[in-house]
């Protein structure tokens, strides 16, 4: 958090079909659907989140992702780092506040790998979800599928990765937490932190631009990432592979499909990381391995299939 | 209603770039009428009209589709029977031809 972004905030998701998507986000997930825009855009978050939506699910003719926005830590940070962002070759652009109903100003702009990211400073805060404020109790009781808490962290497939990684370290203050490094040392993926946790965003080189691999969602314990598995058989739900465990980031974790293709993880556990720590590092020559850490072996679905 | 709909038999399916035929049953998709009787003449991938990777096109047979990605299947590719595996469902016998899938190089690296 050493330049003032705090946390991923807000992804935006392109479905297919609105009323399939929200049985996936909201049904089987188990996120909470706080508000429809006037758009048609639909708005949920994890019951943990304190902010008003963390996902927005918009519909289109084409599966993916919009954007992916990183609350900072007031308008001062934000304003400071609009103009980093110009300086460094960015295209930004202002988006005024309540284009996202209930979402402050907010400042979007576009990296090498071809994504949309934002920032922005504020966000109506409706606390967490059917828990008080003051002596919350353990867990709301009418939580629905895999009782997903949080948007955790999204991967991005691109071309270029070493571009934006350097936009996010340098102009945004993330740390690399995790890596591949192939036998030149060429970094083929980065998982990069703004604070404690192993990844708050996710680059893998891809030759396509602007690919969406996966969002995810954080769940508590290994023995809910089985009751999700479970959840998947009993739904039909499209399942991509797990439960598992990563070696990169040691989750332990799911991957299934949405309706309209895009990719989900649900997931428990993993790394932590300090401003001291040094990127754990995994060598392409294990990438199985690293991916995979109980196979051992890529499925080709884990690098073709993206949106 | 034809009779191949209301006879409940299962559709035959010749996937010719494969050499490969199977029986898809009635309701179900291409792809996942394939999984059902664990064959692999088609490439699975999101089965949500996402990913692209079950691209195929039609040669011959009738059937009804759900929305899938233009990023895949543009509407003039509609025409020339191109079309996602996941989101196909036969009316009757069909000829097809899968491994159309490709992914396309990146011809600019973005802005900075």
């Amino acid at each position: 958090m050493k330049k003032g972004v705090m946390r991923p905030g807000h992804i935006q998701i392109r479905v297919l079909d609105m009323a399939e998507a929200l049985e996936h986000y909201r049904d089987l997930i188990g996120l909470i659907e706080t508000h429809k825009d006037s758009q048609g855009r639909v708005y949920l978050k994890g019951w943990t989140e304190v902010d008003k939506f963390s996902v927005v699910l918009r519909e289109a003719d084409e599966p993916g992702m919009d954007f992916v926005g990183y609350k900072v830590l007031n308008n001062e940070v934000l304003e400071k780092l609009e103009q980093e962002l110009i300086a460094f070759g960015c295209n930004v652009e202002a988006i005024p506040a309540g284009e996202l109903d209930g979402c402050g100003r907010r400042v979007r702009f576009d990296s090498p790998t071809g994504h949309m990211f934002e920032i922005y400073a504020e966000k109506e805060q409706t606390g967490k979800w059917g828990v008080s404020k003051v002596n919350p109790e353990a867990f709301p009781r009418d939580l629905k599928g895999m009782k997903a808490t949080r948007f955790d962290h999204c991967l991005l497939y691109g071309p270029n990765i070493a571009g934006t990684i350097q936009l996010f370290t340098e102009v945004l203050g993330f740390d690399i937490a995790e890596q591949v490094l192939d036998g030149e040392g060429t970094r083929l993926a980065g998982f990069l932190t703004a604070g404690m946790k192993a990844h708050d965003v996710a680059f893998i080189e891809h030759p396509e631009l602007g690919k969406f691999h996966h969002s995810s969602f954080f769940l508590e314990t290994w023995e809910d990432v089985l009751r999700a598995a479970d959840l998947i058989s009993m739904t039909d739900t499209s399942l991509d592979i797990g439960p598992t465990r990563h070696g990169l980031t040691h989750g332990k974790t799911i991957y299934f499909f949405d309706p309209s293709g895009n990719r989900t993880e649900v997931f428990c556990g993993g790394d932590y990381h300090y401003p001291d720590h040094e990127p754990v590092t995994w060598t392409a020559d294990e990438l199985g391995k690293a991916i995979f850490y109980h196979d051992r072996v890529l499925n080709e679905r884990f690098l073709s299939a993206v949106t | 209603m034809s009779s191949t709909d209301s006879s409940n038999q299962p559709f035959e399916i010749q996937v010719v770039n494969r050499g490969e035929i199977y029986l898809c049953d009635q309701g179900e998709s291409l792809l996942s009428g394939m999984e059902q009787k664990s064959a692999d003449c088609i490439n699975v991938g999101c089965r949500g009209g996402g990913c692209g990777m079950c691209k195929i096109r039609i040669i011959k047979g009738r059937f009804t589709n759900k929305r899938m990605s233009k990023a895949h299947v543009s509407p003039e590719e509609a025409e020339k029977g191109y079309a996602l595996a996941c989101r196909t469902f036969p009316s009757e016998n069909m000829v097809i031809e899968s491994d159309h899938f490709q992914i396309d190089e990146a011809v600019e690296l973005g802005t900075s």
